[in-house]
């Protein structure tokens, strides 16, 4: 599918030919993304894996609404992800919910949460703003650690249980067989790129990314700056929270680590290793992350140095990301 | 079978193929493909020490196991990184790709429960190899679910025992790790000290990878304890040996832990653990008690020559692979029910002398060592760290009963 | 509470408080001058806890280590300055802080690597040990010696900022960076050995602290939370705010201890949320000094 360059920008005549592929494929972005999200559980050593790229991919997504388009810099997105996945896990496995009910239940809640960290950080600018997120995000992770009769506390909340899901009564799909599961969040995180998509290609979408090359014009056009800001970071939380939602249901528990602010350096990192601004690079960034964290690990338990070093590689030659970086290339 | 060829050939050329060839595949199942015993531990991160000499350990098992039968075990190693989320995703991976017929491992309380909720709910054996009360309880506990490691009620409770009759005094205080372990091993000692008799006098729970202790200290010196029972693990434990030196408290009152750790020791060296009393599932030099304990040294010995002799933690990781497999050769298959009855009812002599698994929640019953450091001029050579001081010996009657667990008769 | 109760807390506060200082001052110096926020910061001072327990391994000289630690330290800051920091000047405040977190990771494992995974140990010097009778109460002689020292350093820096032309240029980089250039200095030059001397100040205070939290590659990750909380209550780019703060989080840290040990951690937090709210540049922090 993708030409193999040997000279990057050099070569002009291979890339010709692929070209109109390429613009097609970016007209058609979601279509294509969707495409090969159908196909990723074959080229995924595992299935899980695959999985769990859907899901940070989905997270990723939802962070650079808020990194790459908008241009804020948070530490706070594990909060999001996190009460996602709590507000989901809780009313399944404490109370009995159903789940076409829990999941909504936490996408509403980690939105709430957006709601009310968004208000108080987007009054900050620059590194403040990635401080405030940090700080209210370390709050939330010391509730939900403290509430053990609830949430299970640092043990995790266990019981997350969704072994099969009946359509309309029809039909019964098996969550515990892995290509049903994936293929099941996979139509949820379509769907989710789908609207994602739509916001981008808004009226909204196009002010977002004008705020983030020119703050004081676009208030000077008028655009109340902050209230669009803090906007962003309320949608950016509606996709963290689904992401987490679906983690809780995908793994049937929820750690603790999830609300960690660790868990906001990995979503960063990602969207960073595929590049944020453009729409699919946080999923080849989550995919390359996970990836490489899963294969490199069997082959050497310091996988971490890989990554490290592949991070500063990245930021001092490809600061566009593996994904922006290729996309700049092929369209020279 | 062409559908997963042609993904193994695609597999191939994404050049993620260097690393898969680990990955066994199952072409054709027949009686010749190994049993494999998934092995989950946190390789990367704090415990890659602990972690390593588990694998270690773990391998001897089936070293012991393929020696007698026909039919082979393999190890399938995988780094769970100490996360829960991690640790389901590796054990969700080693049931539905790597296909393995048991999974044995995890070092933390949180990821132990993580696994066995994803094993348990796909019919795979589950034995832990990390203390925790709750993975015996009613609410976590599966048919499928056994229990290797020592808990913190028993844990707790034989250190306590031991301390409180022994004490001079009855005023008794807590500096505990905010964390499930903590809560655990301090309900454990609440119990034998309202037993006995002791007086609670001050009480601080700390945050879990807290590097400063000070700051616990001056509450505690000013209630004036006899005993001061400190719960943590790891790196804090050593951390607070440390600090409570330089402050002074051990002149003051006497240190019990409910866990010392050799690994710590071997670290921090002497000074830290001079003068602490602490418990321990496993150390070495009951080679001189039990053949099961020499056999086990012996082949760590021959195997691993540069090592010395295994750590606690490590023995565990025997236990836990000896255990499954001892199952699997009682019941003669490897099916899970039939290794489920087998190791239910089966008597088993890992490295301690015998034990067996409780029945209402798969416990394994067993010996609890109360310890203490050595100072240098006692050590007979580089290894011999702690002395044994007691043992309490394996009995139910040091377990919470089955009621109270949540377990219906 | 009894007198002496809260005073060998506040004392306590105060020690605690002194590491906090010190690595807060290295970020902020990095910081007000180079506008770069040093992810790596952490790993410097786990570096520094290394380099000194490696020194007292080989020499058996506390002292030594204390003079051995700044160079090595900063050396290699300087090399990570030159030729992984630099290139990225005027890319925005992003790009160096995500290159300084690989750089972290990389500096982390690499220690894992090569020293092991388990920590080396380092005991207390002879003649720092013990307690010192301080009338209301007794107290480590180490910890002392480590509110001293932390004194001395920052003594020590401010001569080196007042009192030196040195010190001279470094101010006025900081506040104009053009000006300072026209004026015909290498910039580059004093960038070099400004993220130099804040990492060297770092590695030192890692040495500081290896009696009190061990030597262990993970040593570092707590520490770069903790920097960044007290530099931002004090206010980027500000020494004096990066001094105060120090204080004002170690007493925080200790006291919330005493009342609510579990809040410990969080009490930190909820202090650098408070002063956002009410000052969202920090406690002494520069307007215009930010991304």
């Amino acid at each position: 599918m993708v030409a193999e360059s040997t000279t990057v920008g050099a070569v002009r005549g291979p890339l010709e030919g692929v070209r109109p592929a390429f613009d097609l494929i970016a007209r058609h972005r979601v279509l294509f993304t969707i495409l090969f999200l159908v196909v990723l559980p074959w080229l995924a050593p595992y299935k899980a894996l695959a999985v769990n790229i859907l899901i940070f991919g989905l997270f990723a997504m939802g962070f650079n609404l808020v990194y790459g388009y908008a241009g804020m810099l948070s530490f706070g997105h594990a909060a999001l992800f996190g009460l996602g996945a709590y507000g989901c896990g809780v009313p399944i496995a404490k109370f009995g919910f159903p789940w076409y009910v829990a999941l909504p239940l936490g996408i509403i809640i980690a939105t709430t949460a957006g709601v009310i960290i968004g208000w108080f950080a987007t009054r900050s600018r620059g590194i403040y703003f990635a401080m405030v997120t940090l700080a209210l995000s370390q709050v939330v992770y010391y509730v939900v650690y403290q509430s053990i009769w609830l949430t299970g506390g640092e043990d995790g909340l266990r019981g997350v249980s969704v072994p099969s899901i009946s359509v309309f009564g029809i039909a019964e799909l098996n969550l515990l067989d892995p290509t049903t599961k994936y293929y099941l969040i996979l139509i949820i995180v379509a769907f989710a790129l789908w609207i994602f998509s739509r916001i981008l290609g808004s009226p909204f979408g196009a002010i977002l990314e004008g705020l983030r090359e020119n703050e004081r014009r676009a208030a000077a056009c008028g655009y109340d700056v902050n209230r669009t800001r803090w906007f962003a970071f309320i949608l950016s939380s509606v996709f963290s929270g689904l992401a987490g939602a679906l983690y809780a249901i995908h793994l049937s528990v929820v750690p603790i680590e999830t609300l960690h602010y660790f868990t906001s350096a990995v979503v960063l990192m990602m969207t960073l290793l595929g590049g944020m601004g453009t729409f699919f690079g946080p999923f080849v960034g989550a995919l390359v992350y996970l990836l490489l964290q899963d294969v490199v690990s069997v082959i050497t338990v310091h996988w971490q140095l890989v990554v490290g070093c592949l991070f500063v590689l990245l930021i001092l030659f490809f600061p566009r990301g593996i994904w922006g970086s290729l996309m700049h290339w092929l369209r020279i | 079978m062409a559908v997963k060829l042609s993904r193994r050939k695609l597999l191939a050329t994404a050049g993620a193929a260097a690393a898969m060839s680990s990955f066994k595949i199952n072409v054709a199942r027949s009686q010749e493909t190994p049993i494999k015993i998934g092995f989950p531990v946190p390789i990367s991160g704090p415990y890659g020490t602990e972690a390593n000499d588990q694998i270690r350990c773990a391998q001897l098992a089936i070293d012991w196991f393929n020696q007698e039968s026909p039919r082979k075990a393999e190890l399938v190693v995988r780094d769970d990184k100490l996360d829960p989320g991690e640790a389901a995703t590796r054990t969700l991976e080693l049931i539905e790709s790597d296909k393995v017929d048991f999974i044995c491992g995890s070092l933390s309380a949180s990821v132990q429960l993580s696994v066995n909720q994803v094993a348990s709910k796909r019919g795979v054996i589950y034995n832990s190899i990390s203390q925790s009360d709750t993975i015996n309880e009613a609410s976590d506990f599966t048919k499928y679910t056994f229990h290797e490691a020592l808990n913190p009620h028993m844990t707790a409770g034989a250190v306590a025992r031991y301390v409180f009759s022994r004490a001079k005094g009855k005023k008794i205080a807590y500096l505990i790790a905010d964390y499930a372990y903590g809560h655990e091993m301090q309900r454990g000692f609440r119990r034998v000290a309202a037993e006995m008799g002791m007086e609670e006098v001050a009480e601080v729970r700390h945050p879990l990878g807290t590097t400063d202790y000070s700051a616990f200290f001056p509450r505690i010196q000013a209630a004036r304890p006899d005993i001061l029972l400190v719960v943590n693990f790891g790196r804090d434990q050593l951390n607070t040996l440390k600090q409570a030196t330089d402050f002074g408290l051990k002149q003051q009152m006497q240190i019990v832990y409910p866990v010392l750790l050799d690994t710590q020791r071997f670290a921090g060296g002497f000074e830290p653990f001079e003068g602490v009393i602490g418990g321990a599932n496993y150390y070495w030099t009951l080679e001189d008690q039990f053949e099961s304990a020499k056999r086990l040294n012996d082949a760590y010995r021959a195997k691993y020559p540069d090592q010395g002799v295994p750590t606690a933690y490590g023995a565990l990781g025997f236990a836990g692979v000896y255990g499954i497999l001892k199952g699997v050769k009682e019941a003669g298959s490897t099916n899970t029910d039939e290794v489920i009855a087998a190791m239910e009812s089966m008597k088993y002599d890992a490295y301690k002398g015998e034990q067996y698994f409780r029945k209402c929640d798969h416990q394994a019953v067993q010996s609890v060592l109360i310890i203490r450091a050595k100072a240098p001029s006692e050590m007979r050579n580089q290894w011999d760290i702690f002395e044994v001081l007691d043992t309490q010996p394996a009995d139910e009657k040091f377990l919470r009963t089955c009621e109270e667990l949540g377990h219906k008769a | 509470m009894t007198l002496d109760l809260f005073l060998l807390q506040l004392f306590t506060g105060l020690a605690l408080g002194s590491i906090y200082v010190l690595v807060a001052l290295g970020l902020s110096l990095i910081f007000g001058l180079l506008t770069i926020v040093n992810f790596a910061h952490g790993q410097f001072f786990m570096l520094g806890a290394y380099v000194g327990a490696f020194t007292l391994g080989f020499t058996g000289n506390f002292w030594l280590s204390l003079i051995v630690v700044p160079i090595v330290v900063g050396g290699i800051g300087m090399l990570c300055e030159r030729f992984l920091v630099r290139p990225l000047y005027g890319r925005g405040i992003d790009y160096p802080l995500l290159l300084t977190y690989g750089l972290g990771l990389i500096l982390l494992e690499l220690v894992r690597i090569f020293a092991g995974t388990q920590g080396v140990p380092f005991s207390t010097p002879r003649f720092l040990a013990g307690a010192v009778d301080l009338h209301f109460f007794f107290f480590p002689k180490y910890r002392l010696f480590l509110i001293v020292a932390t004194a001395v350093i920052l003594l020590a820096l401010w001569l080196l900022l007042e009192k030196t032309s040195y010190g001279l240029i470094i101010r006025a980089g900081a506040r104009d960076q053009e000006i300072v250039q026209v004026l015909g200095v290498d910039i580059g030059r004093v960038w070099l050995i400004v993220f130099g001397i804040g990492v060297a100040i770092a590695g030192v205070a890692g040495v500081l602290a290896a009696p009190i939290r061990g030597v262990f590659p993970e040593m570092g990750v707590p520490v770069l939370v903790e920097a960044f909380v007290v530099t931002v209550v004090g206010g980027m780019g500000s020494l004096l705010g990066a001094v105060i703060a120090g204080l004002l989080v170690g007493v925080t840290f200790s006291f919330t201890s005493f009342f609510y040990p579990e809040m410990a951690t969080l009490s930190m937090f909820v202090l650098m949320a408070l002063v956002l709210v009410f000052r969202p540049r920090g406690l002494f922090g520069r307007a215009g000094v930010l991304g």
